[in-house]
């Protein structure tokens, strides 16, 4: 009976499952990710190939960009643009309340799996600063939809060739992009709760009702929606970077 | 209908102390956990304590972590195993043992009492009081809760930060919260409480408690989130706040 006298509290977990693979690969994919982008962002160079404009710096703001969708920064703003606007889709996800739990399991492991003990000895989970600012998440939301709306209209950019309406890989790329980020944004539970889910009665707001439910539908599918655009926005970063830089060759469609 | 040998290590003890103890015996086709464990208690450990009513999945009591995994024991079959495999069975951890398998769940009961309750609104002119169905879908899922209290087992805040039980309620309880507060003839407001009382900051939405549901309740998407969601309304979105005073609410 000896090797079995252990007693309960002695032990992390008795979950005998590969209960560290989920947090492993979290922080492999995310912070993989976050390496890319922060080096992608700091480039300031091969973030345009005509017609496509890179997600990371969409929309550009100041006026040295390679491609300027709106004017608003002067020229004495020789940083890179992708800092002016990198930030709101970086604070929506980090208050995401998908990737709040990939990473507070994954990165601070609180707990790093369900029934493994937590690795800080105190917790005080949302309840105060920093992490109480979490609750900001709906600003950013508001934010990264208006995002949204300039990488659908990147999307319609990329058909507008040198020589006329065209397709090319690279269309269908931003285009896909734009969809993705799309799902991802209005599927958010911020969203889902200020499209209807305040209310305690929805018979007397049917056109309410009808778009909670339609998000709610689209909710019980974030998780996916934040993995594959997260995976697709840098895959199409990566994209037009390797055509500005000569490295690969868009193929024309139409 | 081949039978089969399994090791069992079952965990022997009360609050003093305790061990896991090995047991190894016969199973028939079919067999669930908890069969298994009557089948100890009936041959070889008289006084092994376990607690049990249904064998449904229905009555909440049978719950424990198997292999390190709160589930119910009635409702996790023999067959889900590897052959050969030991299978371990220890009482839920976040409560007070009282012998073996059996832990003091009274905190949940304390928890309960301090809900405020449903306040109904008046009844209409013609003396009745209306729902509509699409109104009630929502805490329909809420009352499916058969409170085996594995969710507040497994939260992190209460399972391994002992000291937070003053302040928290627990995923079981805000399960409950959701229902009231989303209930359509309810007038009661619940929302001071359920920030300062209920604790639902504590959460941080890593949502072990949505996948150890036997009733599969989402319990963080459909009730803590949206919870947390009217929380912000209330307390930490200063431009609702600016349109509930313009609109004099
Ligand atoms: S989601 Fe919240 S309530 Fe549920 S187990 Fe995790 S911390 Fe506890
Ligand atoms: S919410 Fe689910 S896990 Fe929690 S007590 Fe109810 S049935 Fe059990
Ligand atoms: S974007 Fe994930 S919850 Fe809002
Ligand atoms: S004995 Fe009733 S739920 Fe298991």
């Amino acid at each position: 009976m000896e090797k079995n006298s252990l007693t309960i509290d002695e032990v992390r977990t008795l979950r005998q499952d590969l209960w560290w693979v989920e947090p492993l690969l979290v922080v492999v994919v995310l912070g993989s990710f976050v390496v890319y982008t922060t080096w992608a962002a700091l480039q300031n160079a091969y973030y345009y190939a005509a017609p496509y404009l890179s997600p990371f710096y969409s929309p550009c703001l100041s006026t040295n960009c390679a491609h300027v969708s709106l004017p608003l920064i002067g020229s004495w703003w020789n940083l890179s643009p992708a800092i002016l606007i990198l930030w709101i889709p970086a604070g929506f996800r980090a208050t995401c309340y998908y990737y709040r739990k990939a990473y507070y399991r994954s990165f601070f492991g609180a707990p790093p799996a369900c029934a493994v003990r937590d690795i800080a000895r105190n917790y005080t989970g949302e309840t105060r600063f920093p992490f109480v600012l979490q609750n900001m998440h709906r600003y950013f939301f508001w934010l990264a939809s208006l995002v949204v709306v300039f990488l659908w209209w990147d999307a319609i950019l990329a058909f507008r060739f040198p020589d006329g309406f065209g397709v090319g890989i690279g269309t269908l790329v931003l285009l896909v992009n734009a969809f993705l980020l799309s799902l991802y944004s209005f599927s958010c539970h911020s969203c889902r709760h200020m499209c209807g889910g305040h209310l305690d009665t929805f018979h007397d707001s049917p056109a309410k009702y009808r778009i909670w439910e339609a998000v709610s539908r689209l909710n019980e599918h974030h998780m996916l929606y934040a993995w594959i655009s997260l995976i697709w926005v840098a895959l199409t970063d990566l994209y037009v970077r390797l055509l500005s830089m000569g490295v690969i060759s868009d193929v024309r469609l139409i | 209908m081949a039978t089969q040998e399994v090791t069992m290590r079952v965990w022997r003890g009360d609050a003093s102390g305790g061990a896991f103890k090995e047991y190894r015996l016969p199973i028939g086709e079919g067999m669930v956990v908890l069969d298994v464990i009557h089948a100890i208690q009936a041959t070889q450990a008289n006084d092994l304590a376990v607690r049990w009513n249904c064998k449904a999945g229905k009555c909440g009591s049978c719950s424990a972590e198997i292999n390190g995994k709160p589930r119910l024991m009635c409702m996790t079959r023999m067959n889900t195993f590897k052959p050969g495999e030991t299978i371990t069975v220890a009482p839920i951890k976040s409560f007070p043992l009282i012998r073996d398998l059996v832990t003091d769940v009274s905190f949940n009961f304390e928890k309960a009492k301090t809900i405020p309750p449903l306040r109904l609104k008046p009844k209409e002119a013609d003396g009745t009081r209306r729902m509509f169905q699409e109104d009630i879908d929502r805490a329909q899922e809420f009352h499916k809760c058969i409170e085996c209290f594995l969710c507040q087992n497994v939260c992190h805040v209460i399972r391994d930060h002992e000291d937070n039980k003053k302040h928290f309620a627990g995923p079981r309880f805000f399960v409950r919260l959701a229902a009231l507060e989303m209930h359509p003839l309810d007038t009661n407001d619940r929302k001071q409480f359920i920030k300062e009382k209920a604790g639902l900051g504590f959460c941080n939405i890593t949502k072990c408690c949505t996948e150890v549901c036997p009733e599969n309740i989402h319990i963080t998407d459909n009730s803590i989130i949206p919870l947390k969601e009217r929380l912000v309304d209330e307390f930490y979105d200063p431009l609702a706040w600016l349109f509930r005073k313009i609109g004099g609410k």
